[in-house]
């Protein structure tokens, strides 16, 4: 068994195009993605201001920075320029003074930031109002702190998310391309003529595929935990291992079932781009999943990356407890389990 | 199983592929030590009876007896005392040749040493460091038929080894084959090339359409014939009309570089042309398989 997981392995690492797409390409996503929405937690609002307006002239220089950091303000030259500006979408508002009056002229194109905006201007009214009546004391005093689960930072749902991926990937094109290549070749009618039991086959290929997810896991935890991507592993974080074997086992029996009704390396690959991009997609390895529609949610909870996707979320960044994931571990479990039968079933030494 | 049960014993088999009779009763022993060939056109069945006969596939009727033990199911007591070559494609992907007999040999239990001596056993060992995909075809067939010997098997299985490669590669093939035959292995070869089988085999089963169509050694298969042999010498040695008279029963015919003459007595035709001293550039042929198997179907072999 060792000495076939040993030719499996070398080939692979000799496959530069296969190695490509298990680990480097999954891993450009990372740094891409990673490095793109680094800052996507403070979005800043571009206002305009119109002529002077002395809530902001005459802000304190602590609270200025304060608000710099919610709003970038810069001074219009014109009010009509201001305006048409909001209009068209290049900035979120542009606000101006007339007397004790402040108008704020918002565009609706972010909903999310314009209510940033009248929520900033709201209370800078607000400590205005307060202050002109004398009143220093504050009655309830609010502090703000960010709890680590819907509003991960980005990089933290994206390493879990796209290393699912990944790992799906390269278990499905492992385990269907050798099923494939090893028919098409007749290395399959040659093993099965040399004493090696079927068990021993299949251990070889889930020994390779196990050894890779795991490599996949180490250098994408490794990339990501650079200070530049700043990922922050929580305490049960090991506990990604068994999520990533049974993970693999999961679309190894996937990659088995491409791989035994296709004839060609080329159908073989095609079948399994076309589970594995869409299952990525609607499992929340790209994106988390939270604002999608509920049927979008029911679809892919049928989908074993979904699963995967979650359980490492869990572990991994969201600090859940060991036995948090073992509705997940034996879903995927199942999943195999059951695909694996249905490969066997349809299972063919050579081409008919 | 009686005491000297043979390698091989294939008893009536048939086997179809769903209107096509693959094969259509074949029967035939192969003993031990035997270089035993199966010869005939592509599609005459070889292929489907050599299957059959390493357990590959079950015949439809008929058995299979190898060491006196049936082949199918797979037999996994019988498989170490077996080699089958590989098609030359049949590799493991991007592994030198080294690292590909070594995963075979570790595949039966036989240390890597073992498997770096049969490498050399086949002129391989200086590149023993290349991948596989880069050997040329002959080097590529050595390297199959290596790593079906490398667990050192009484049984050798090499399905048209020779296809495709040039003829000094075939030649070169042959001398390899010839010694695991020496070595006192059986082997059993298929191949679509008469002077192949008639050069190699001890004895030849000659295939058409799934039935095998005469069974025995080459030369005697020949013999039996009783074809003409042909005689050949310059043109312009003698005459047409001298060779016509002197060879009266005889087939005569000269192209304008060779004088044939096609004979049934082939010592009379040279004592008379000796006396003639007319034997410049003699060659003598006899009858080949392929006159055998011209004879048995009635038309041309093509392979």
């Amino acid at each position: 068994m060792i000495s076939l997981s040993r030719a499996m392995f070398l080939g692979l690492l000799r496959d530069r195009t296969a190695l490509f797409f298990t680990v480097l390409f999954p891993l450009m996503f990372l740094l891409l993605f990673g490095g793109l929405f680094k800052n996507q937690t403070a979005p800043r609002s571009d206002v305009l201001q119109i002529g002077s307006v002395a809530v902001l002239d005459q802000i304190p220089a602590a609270d200025r920075a304060d608000l710099d950091a919610v709003l970038h303000i810069d001074k219009a030259t014109s009010r009509e320029e201001a305006l048409d500006k909001v209009r068209k979408g290049d900035v979120d508002a542009a606000v101006e003074q007339s007397g004790s009056t402040l108008i704020l002229h918002y565009s609706a194109a972010d909903r999310v930031k314009s209510a940033t905006v009248q929520g900033v201007f709201n209370e800078l009214v607000q400590q205005e109002n307060l202050a002109a009546a004398g009143v220093t004391t504050t009655a309830v005093k609010l502090d703000a702190e960010q709890v680590e689960d819907q509003s991960l930072k980005t990089i933290q749902y994206l390493t879990p998310g796209l290393l699912g991926w990944a790992i799906a990937t390269g278990a499905m094109f492992g385990a269907a391309l050798t099923l494939v290549n090893w028919r098409q070749k007749k290395i399959l009618r040659r093993l099965r003529l040399s004493p090696v039991s079927t068990g021993t086959i299949v251990g070889a290929r889930v020994g390779v595929s196990v050894l890779v997810a795991l490599v996949q896991t180490a250098i994408f935890i490794g990339v990501a935990s650079v200070p530049y991507f700043g990922l922050q592993l929580s305490n049960y974080w090991w506990m990604c291992i068994p999520v990533v074997f049974v993970g693999t086992l999961a679309f190894l029996s996937i990659g088995l079932l491409a791989g035994s009704f296709t004839k060609t390396p080329e159908a073989a690959s095609a079948i399994a781009n076309l589970i594995v991009l869409p299952m990525a997609f609607l499992s929340g390895a790209f994106f988390p999943l939270q604002g999608a529609p509920a049927w979008l949610q029911t679809i892919s909870q049928a989908l074993p990356l979904r699963h995967m996707v979650d359980g490492l979320l869990d572990v991994m960044v969201r600090g859940e407890p060991p036995v948090s994931v073992l509705p997940q571990l034996g879903i995927l479990a199942a999943f195999a389990v059951v695909v694996s039968a249905v490969s066997v079933a349809l299972f063919r030494w050579e081409d008919a | 199983m009686s005491a000297v049960a043979s390698t091989i014993a294939v008893n009536d088999i048939h086997k179809s592929y769903g209107s096509t009779r693959a094969l259509d009763g074949i029967s035939f022993d192969v003993s031990e030590g035997e270089f035993f060939g199966i010869l005939g056109p592509n599609g005459a069945g070889k292929t489907t009876a050599l299957e059959v006969i390493e357990g590959l596939r079950r015949p439809d009727k008929g058995d299979v007896q190898l060491f006196g033990a049936s082949p199918w199911p797979r037999n996994p007591s019988l498989l170490p005392r077996i080699g089958v070559q590989l098609q030359a494609s049949s590799f493991f992907e991007r592994l030198t040749a080294r690292e590909q007999i070594r995963t075979w040999a570790s595949l039966y239990g036989v240390p890597a040493n073992k498997a770096d001596e049969m490498l050399e056993t086949v002129g391989l060992d200086d590149k023993a460091d290349t991948r596989t995909e880069k050997l040329s075809g002959g080097q590529a067939q050595r390297l199959s038929i290596a790593c079906a010997l490398v667990h050192g098997p009484e049984l050798v299985f090499l399905d048209e080894p020779t296809s495709g490669l040039d003829p000094q590669a075939r030649r070169n093939l042959w001398d390899l084959l010839r010694d695991i035959n020496g070595q006192g292995r059986t082997v059993v070869l298929t191949t679509h090339y008469l002077d192949e089988a008639e050069i190699l085999c001890d004895r030849v089963a000659i295939m058409d359409s799934g039935k095998i169509l005469q069974i025995g050694p080459p030369a005697a298969l020949v013999r039996g014939l009783e074809a003409a042999t042909r005689i050949s010498v310059e043109s312009g040695s003698m005459g047409m009309e001298d060779a016509r008279r002197l060879f009266a029963g005889d087939e005569v015919s000269d192209d304008g570089v060779s004088l044939v003459i096609a004979t049934r007595n082939p010592s009379a035709v040279l004592s008379t042309l000796a006396d003639r001293n007319a034997l410049r550039g003699l060659s003598v042929s006899g009858a080949t398989l392929e006159d055998v198997f011209l004879n048995l179907t009635g038309r041309e072999y093509r392979a």
